[in-house]
């Protein structure tokens, strides 16, 4: 299947949302066969529709000092944390036009970030009852979709960059008590977005988009 | 009367939880409008409806667990207007 790659950059979330629904009528409409748009969000914490509130750690006023909005989204799953060094993928896609499997498709999320950390020599793994693709004991990115029309947005958030995941503390990741990292600490070395997005580019290009 | 089925998520989901009704019974509804909102997993899922029409009875509540073939709601599509 072709589609159209976005590259948003650094963007807003609530902006980046609003653009993942006027790139899905696009899709609905048949304007756009598929769309994958890639992007990074400054600091934010979203909760999901299995969301709990308790689920946030920190003071909401106290974040909101700290300049960062919590938002309520039409994604599946609970509370979780975005910022920069976080490379987002929101594929928009239209799964009638290949399995209508919502757990094939997650899993396939999660082969794109498998094949990401592999192609920088990590190996990373899926956990049983838990989504994600986690790196030891220590998950390093996290899914949360929604299907409409059978056509997905939202998707998957790895964790690049080292610099801000002590902003996960604010929260109980996913509800659960774990520990995140990212593909900077597994390595120990500096990651260029650049190269991440390129790496991710042909992966997907590489896949024809048959998630 | 049309009946609103839960169908078929994907292999080896059994169940969804109903997260978010989009209308309540004597609600007028368009063929295809996402009527309500599920959540699987990691996936929140809109159902569309499968017919024009007016909801006569809702059998689920928000947070109610739902198995794939059970019916959520009744559509009466000789209503439509």
């Amino acid at each position: 299947m072709s589609f159209k790659l976005f590259d948003l950059g650094v963007v807003d979330y609530q902006q980046a949302r609003e653009f993942q629904k006027s790139v899905f009528q696009d899709v609905a409409c048949g304007r756009l066969p598929a769309a994958v748009i890639l992007c990074q969000h400054p600091a934010v914490i979203t909760v999901g529709r299995s969301g709990k509130k308790e689920n946030i750690l920190a003071d909401p006023e106290a974040l909101k000092r700290r300049g960062i909005d919590i938002y309520d989204v039409e994604r599946g799953g609970d509370v979780t944390y975005h910022g920069p060094g976080q490379q987002l993928v929101y594929p928009i896609i239209n799964l009638a036009q290949g399995k209508k499997d919502i757990r094939y498709y997650l899993r396939s999320l999660e082969e794109v970030g498998l094949a990401l950390l592999g192609a920088f020599g990590v190996t990373g793994l899926r956990k049983e009852g838990a989504s994600g693709v986690w790196v030891g004991n220590q998950k390093i990115a996290s899914l949360g979709i929604a299907i409409k029309q059978w056509i997905t947005y939202h998707g998957l958030a790895i964790n690049i960059k080292n610099n801000d995941l002590s902003n996960f503390s604010f929260i109980r990741p996913c509800g659960m008590d774990i520990t995140m990292t990212s593909l900077e600490g597994v390595l120990q070395r500096e990651v260029s977005m650049l190269q991440v997005k390129q790496t991710l580019t042909e992966d997907l290009l590489r896949r024809r988009l048959a998630l | 009367m049309i009946q609103v089925i839960l169908p078929e998520l994907g292999e080896g989901i059994q169940k969804a939880t109903v997260s978010f009704w989009y209308f309540k019974a004597g609600d007028t509804v368009k063929d295809k409008e996402s009527l309500v909102e599920l959540t699987t997993d990691k996936a929140a899922f809109n159902l569309p409806s499968p017919s024009a029409g007016i909801i006569s009875e809702v059998f689920f509540n928000e947070g109610d667990s739902v198995n794939i073939g059970e019916v959520l709601a009744l559509i009466d599509e000789s209503l439509q207007q």
